[in-house]
């Protein structure tokens, strides 16, 4: 078979692994609501709606506080373009999306917990102050630990958009601070505002593990939390199974509503700002700025810093010697490494046929197939990982153990969350690739296994080698689908420090959670030293 | 500090004035006469619209100073310099209306009293954009923009006006009618104006002096006329001849 009638084949097979993965949970849980559908729609009690009313709040209040507090935050790192650190603060915001989100928790207890940093110095001020994480003030702390970062790096990418001019006109009429922020930095910020609103509220919605952790019980549950609570804990499938709807339906208008909002411009991030500004800040301005920049900085820093610093206190010593500690890190790195090699075989898959069609179609318009291969690599946006796993869960129930599925289901899940990004990834550097070679090597007639080696590979190992490191973080630090999933014969590590915080042993969790965060570290910096390099790489090639 | 248009223009003088652009030393020493047109050309990169950003405040100098009717403006804030400034692009707010966008010269933070109105709409006639007023940019023609910018800069009421290659984006038809609003705009007003073009028909058309920029210096300056001429300094002419060429 001719390679190039291989591509769409490729891209068909990936599609359909995607289909099969998220339309069998979706056909489990059809069947099973029709199955049952007296039971089912019993289930949509009060229970059900608090839960539902709940999700959507926490999800309302984060966005509104991550973004209430980005915008500010965003507009003195714009003002402040001299800010010693400036650059690696930015550095800083991006660590936190890196973090699996239960090493976040640890970090975030240890200084707003009852034994945390604060509870301390309310004691030396002599105050009787004991503060309560749990519950719905830890997941707002928690959500904004992760998104403020995330909300203020799209906010001052929109700023950096402004051109210059605008800065010199705002010198040259002496305009104020308000008037700046009014005629300048609102309308551009407010382009944007909704898709990155809409992101974080989505983001916050599908929060699993934040909730699980810090949640402190039915009082503040959300739906992927409580459809893991009904599998795991009440094994009541008609309860799942109407949560499962339930909350598909939410991220479904959700989706809608985003993509009516348009989404952020995230291309623009940078670590230095490209646009200079003209004006003068007044004294009492700066004061502000550096007090907003220096708030934000200890709100991300300390966290990570006191994950550091009791994961140092644990006895570090002790659990590298546990046999189960290196079996849930080796668990760990083999199903992250599986699921991040089968993530970027299917996001290559798609990235290729995709090419390949609009190649062959030229000037006429997208064709079903072509529209669907982009829609695939955004399927799991739409059908969540947690959904997919009940649907597989309750489906497999009826043939095989589901805890037996273990090891397939977080691979699978894991390597189809990472591919948005893979494909994010690899698809600007396959298409530009292809647009420069492919009529020099037709010419030339370098094809096949030739061209992947000589053409192709040199292009494309970097990019692959990215997107492996973040798949990998991404499923490394992932508790959603073992914690479904999960028994005492497939431990991973994050599951491994999730029991170890249910039995009260800390310490332990606190020297699992650094060693977590330092596996995703390193490949984070892999990841983003290879991403320093491609774009340097473009920027060479561009000049 | 700012003098009234209506008190004619006014001289401007840099004296040795110096600027590090990159690995570039430039050094300006020039002085430009009150009420006059001065063009400026030369290659790009020669630092023309650097030497326009030093006179409006939006650069620094290394050394020297910048004097604007025999007052040292060199420490000056942009917004405190008789100087007005039109750029290519990006002159106006896209969400504000030709009005807005205008008043703003009036008063930045656009609460705008009787007397600013009439200005503004006085303005808007003379640059014939009447019955334009509550159009957005993106209604407009790029001549129209560009009118507006100039219309902005008339009711600022500064006695210098800078044109950094502010017509360069229009078409030869646009530009002349351009290069025409601002010879009668001249007249009216006497305000100095320097402007920076890549065209020596501009610089003949309008202005009464020329500055032929080179890596950062000034390496010609005297009546374009002359200037521009075959008997012109031959960096000039190798300048054009080249430019000619590559088109």
């Amino acid at each position: 078979m001719a390679a190039s009638s291989m591509k769409p084949l490729a891209g068909g097979l990936a599609l359909a692994f995607l289909v099969i993965l998220a339309g069998g949970s979706l056909l489990s849980l059809a069947i099973e609501a029709f199955r049952g559908s007296t039971e089912g729609f019993a289930a949509f009690d009060s229970y059900l709606w608090r839960v539902a009313r709940f999700t959507i709040l926490q999800a309302l209040l984060s966005m509104v506080l991550s973004v209430g507090f980005a915008i500010p935050l965003a507009r003195a790192l714009h003002a402040e373009q001299n800010f010693p650190g400036r650059a690696m603060l930015l550095r800083l915001f991006a660590l936190p999306l890196a973090l699996p989100a239960l090493v976040a928790v640890l970090g975030i207890t240890s200084i707003y917990g009852r034994n945390g940093l604060l509870a301390t110095f309310f004691a030396w001020l002599g105050l009787d102050i004991v503060p309560d994480i749990y519950g719905l003030t830890g997941i707002l702390l928690a959500h904004i630990f992760f998104n403020l970062p995330l909300a203020t790096r799209l906010i001052l990418s929109s700023l950096d958009s402004i051109p210059e001019d605008y800065w010199k006109l705002s010198a040259q009429l002496g305009m104020s601070n308000w008037t700046q922020f009014k005629l300048i930095e609102w309308p551009v910020i407010l382009r944007n505002i909704s898709g990155v609103a809409g992101l974080i509220f989505m983001l916050c919605i599908t929060s699993f593990t934040v909730v699980l952790t810090l949640g402190g019980g039915p009082r503040a549950t959300t739906l992927e939390v409580a459809i893991y609570q009904s599998l795991h804990f009440d094994f009541d499938i008609a309860r799942a199974v109407s949560l499962t709807l339930l909350q598909l339906c939410l991220t479904v208008a959700i989706l809608g509503l985003l993509s009516l909002a348009g989404r952020p411009t995230e291309e623009g991030i940078s670590l230095r700002t490209t646009t200079r500004r003209f004006d003068t800040p007044t004294w009492q301005q700066r004061i502000w700025n550096i007090g907003l920049i220096m708030t934000g900085f200890l709100f991300v820093v300390m966290p990570m810093g006191g994950t550091v610093v009791s994961g140092l206190k644990a006895d570090l010593s002790r659990l590298l010697t546990e046999a189960t500690v290196w079996r849930a890190i080796l668990t760990s790195l083999v199903l992250g490494a599986t699921a991040a090699a089968l993530s970027l075989a299917i996001s290559l898959s798609l990235v290729i046929a995709r090419e390949h069609l609009a190649t062959q179609r030229r000037y006429s318009s997208a064709g079903l197939f072509e529209r669907s291969l982009d829609l695939g690599a955004s399927l799991i946006m739409v059908v969540p990982p947690i959904i997919i796993g009940a649907g597989w869960f309750i489906l497999s129930r009826h043939f095989i153990d589901p805890f037996s599925l273990a090891p397939f289901m977080v691979v699978c899940v894991n390597a189809a969350m990472a591919i948005p990004f893979a494909f994010r990834i690899l698809r600007p550097s396959w298409d530009t690739a292809a647009n420069r070679h492919n009529r020099l090597c037709d010419q030339l007639g370098i094809a096949g296994w030739n061209r992947l080696k000589i053409v192709d590979w040199p292009i494309l190992k970097r990019p692959l080698g990215i997107a492996f490191a973040f798949a990998m973080a991404l499923s490394l630090g992932d508790l959603g689908t073992i914690a479904l999933f999960g028994n005492d014969t497939v431990l991973t590590l994050p599951y491994l420090l999730l029991q170890r915080m249910g039995s009260y042993r800390t310490a332990d969790a606190a020297g699992l959670a650094l060693i977590l965060a330092a596996l995703c570290l390193i490949l984070m910096i892999i990841a983003d030293r290879g991403a320093a390099g491609l774009a340097g790489r473009d920027n060479h090639q561009n000049g | 500090m700012a003098k009234s248009v209506t008190e004619k223009g006014v001289s401007v003088r840099l004296n040795a004035v110096r600027f590090d652009y990159g690995n570039m030393a430039m050094r300006f020493d020039v002085s430009i006469a009150a009420s006059t047109i001065t063009a400026i050309i030369g290659p790009s990169g020669s630092g023309k619209s650097t030497l326009l950003n030093l006179i409006a405040g939006f650069e620094k100098p290394l050394g020297g100073s910048i004097e604007i009717d025999g007052i040292d403006v060199t420490t000056l804030s942009p917004s405190l310099r008789p100087v007005s400034m039109v750029f290519q692009d990006n002159n106006l707010f896209s969400h504000l209306d030709v009005a807005s966008n205008i008043g703003l010269g009036r008063r930045s933070d656009l609460r705008l009293e009787e007397v600013d109105k009439v200005e503004i709409q006085a303005a808007i006639q003379k640059v014939g954009l009447a019955g334009k007023e509550g159009r957005k940019p993106e209604a407009l023609s790029g001549g129209e923009r560009q009118r507006v910018a100039i219309a902005r800069a008339l009711v600022r009421n500064r006695p210098v006006l800078l044109l950094d290659e502010a017509f360069a984006s229009l078409g030869p038809a646009l530009r002349h009618e351009m290069l025409d609003l601002i010879g009668q705009l001249h007249k009216e007003t006497g305000m100095t104006i320097i402007m920076v073009t890549h065209h020596p028909d501009d610089a003949l058309r309008l202005s009464s002096t020329l500055l032929f920029l080179d890596n950062g210096h000034i390496i010609a300056s005297g009546p374009a006329r002359d200037l521009l001429s075959d008997d012109g300094p031959a960096l000039l002419r190798n300048y054009l001849g080249s430019k000619e060429s590559g088109f």
